[in-house]
């Protein structure tokens, strides 16, 4: 993060200040970054959240562990799964509950799905902000298809509560593996169809060659993790370096880049797709047809976590994802912090990447950071 | 000269008064230290022992002991291995020496920890600034004291024909209104 630059002199008439979002296009949620201009040229920015603040972690205090199970999946809109496995593992190690084989199976499938989702709206969305109309809406209609998935697995199509503590709330519904199936290999065709349009398209490729460099140096100076890392040379990731669920059961290769501009990053993600569709087809082929998926739970509503404190992480499609959770014995948690990718990526990151860049390729880099404002205020 | 978590932290207690050391899993361990070595610690685990990504910094308010802990969590992505370094500060005069210099995200969690605990961080940039609160001059809301419900109760209007919030009475209202004269 760059200090206060004191050499603007705003009364100078050299400079001026502009506000992008809360309300824009190009903005990935309600948040707002304060640009200073000189020219087309951004000079100074920071970064405002606030705008969806609801004290997550506050509410959390007050309620029941299982009561905050509904809060949680609301902390990332675009990408709830990833709250509620968290929350779950975090709650069940404190407790000592070992979920069944077939919900580690079916929570894994549920967790690439909701990766799969997540990167179809991203994918849509850096086509849009680089004035790719048509690739935002390709991507939402197979988005769709994914989550039509999850309203057959879980009953719902954003806020899913299918991952309990314990395991998950059902088992999959017949015929349910064919239609993934289906779904899988329309959603590789559009990848493909992707890739010519946008990823070869010159007008793409001129703007986000580039953009946004993020260097090696700056990656642990910054906490930059996931796709912005990997795009960087950085070989990190937690499904494999740190394996949990079956992640260690399925084969799936980690792509990094070495470019680290938005381009770069873009390219990544969009190889994970792949690397997504291939391990949740290992998961249909292999995942046991039978058996319990939940484990025997205590009564919820009298449930006191044993006095404790643990850190529960996972890779979600930004990155490293965390859960860090302190109890005392009692029915209520202690403290609970939720870490999510964006609190770097979007006020740190941001705000140093943007300074030098034109004021038109903004809502480009920031979507090239892929950030979700909620998990920043929580 | 053995490189795993366990030799890192016997080496670096003939230093540092290392108390509470906890493993909580294979990849995870607690500790804690004076609030005062507290950042030249962290700078040694950083440089010296590669611990080189800060998780997160937060804190715990102990209200009853009459302090608040803060968390520094940091990883070592050679050993996949990562530390929860535990701080006392008092409450009253809570003050931390700021880590700015080791992590630039850092400053953004130190913010944070200002507006929503009142902790300060002397020198850290931007310090004051609002993070998600605008203009707030109530009780910092993250420490035990905020009573969200009361805040609630103070600001604003219960909503016209709800008479009661507790959501038993409410349903027994709405299931079986010719039974829900009883509150109880």
């Amino acid at each position: 993060m760059q200090e206060q630059n004191t050499s603007i002199d705003l009364s100078s008439g050299k400079y001026v200040k502009v506000w992008q979002g809360p309300q824009h296009p190009g903005i990935t949620g309600n948040m707002s970054l304060e640009l200073v201009l000189c020219g087309d040229e951004v000079v100074e920015c920071k970064t405002h959240v606030g705008y969806l603040h609801r004290g997550f972690e506050k509410l959390m205090e007050r309620r029941t562990f299982i009561q905050n199970f509904p809060i949680v999946c609301r902390i990332a809109v675009p990408e709830p799964t990833f709250n509620e496995y968290l929350y779950a593992a975090v709650v069940e190690e404190l407790s000592g509950i070992e979920p069944p084989e077939r919900a580690q199976w079916l929570r894994t499938l549920n967790l690439e799905l909701m990766r799969l989702a997540s990167y179809l709206m991203w994918l849509g969305g850096i086509g849009a902000s680089f004035g790719q109309g048509t690739v935002y809406q390709w991507t939402i209609t197979h988005r769709d298809f994914v989550l039509d998935l999850f309203e057959e697995m879980t009953g719902a199509r954003i806020y899913h509560m299918y991952i309990v503590p314990g395991g998950v709330r059902a088992r999959l519904p017949d015929g349910f593996i064919d239609r993934a199936r289906k779904v899988l290999d329309g959603v590789e065709r559009l990848l493909d169809e992707v890739e010519k349009v946008l990823f070869k398209n010159s007008v793409f490729k001129t703007r986000s060659k580039g953009l946004g460099i993020i260097s090696k140096e700056m990656v642990d100076h910054y906490g930059i993790v996931g796709p912005n890392a990997r795009a960087a040379g950085i070989d990190r990731d937690l499904r494999r370096d740190e394996p949990y669920l079956v992640y260690d059961q399925l084969e799936f290769d980690v792509v990094t880049g070495t470019a680290s501009d938005a381009y770069e990053r873009a390219q990544v993600r969009h190889q994970e797709m792949y690397q997504g569709i291939r391990m949740m087809r290992q998961i249909l082929d292999r995942m046991p047809q039978e058996g319990p998926f939940q484990a025997k739970m205590p009564n919820v509503l009298h449930w006191e976590v044993p006095a404790g404190e643990t850190y529960v992480k996972a890779e979600c499609t930004r990155g490293e994802y965390g859960y860090y959770l302190v109890t005392d014995g009692s029915q209520f948690l202690r403290r609970v912090h939720v870490r999510g990718p964006s609190y770097t990526h979007a006020i740190a990151v941001m705000e140093k990447l943007a300074v030098g860049t034109n004021i038109a390729d903004i809502a480009g880099l920031m979507v090239s950071l892929h950030t979700y404002p909620p998990e920043i205020e929580r | 000269m053995s490189n795993d978590p366990n030799s890192i932290i016997e080496r670096l207690s003939d230093h540092y008064q290392i108390t509470e050391v906890k493993e909580q899993k294979a990849s995870l361990m607690f500790l804690k230290i004076p609030k005062e070595d507290a950042v030249q610690f962290i700078r040694e685990l950083r440089d010296g022992a590669h611990y080189t990504h800060l998780n997160f910094l937060t804190a715990i308010d102990y209200i009853e002991d009459g302090h608040f802990t803060l968390t520094y969590m940091l990883h070592n992505y050679d050993l996949h291995h990562s530390i929860g370094v535990h701080v006392d500060i008092d409450r009253e005069a809570a003050e931390m020496d700021s880590i700015h210099e080791l992590w630039a995200q850092a400053q953004t969690y130190q913010r944070e920890l200002r507006e929503m605990y009142g902790i300060r961080f002397p020198g850290s940039p931007r310090l004051d600034d609002d993070f998600c609160l605008e203009g707030w001059d109530e009780i910092p809301p993250l420490r035990k004291e905020f009573d969200t419900v009361a805040y609630s109760r103070d600001r604003f209007f219960d909503r016209e024909g709800r008479l009661t919030e507790d959501p038993r009475t409410v349903m027994r209202q709405i299931m079986y209104p010719t039974h829900s004269d009883s509150t109880d």
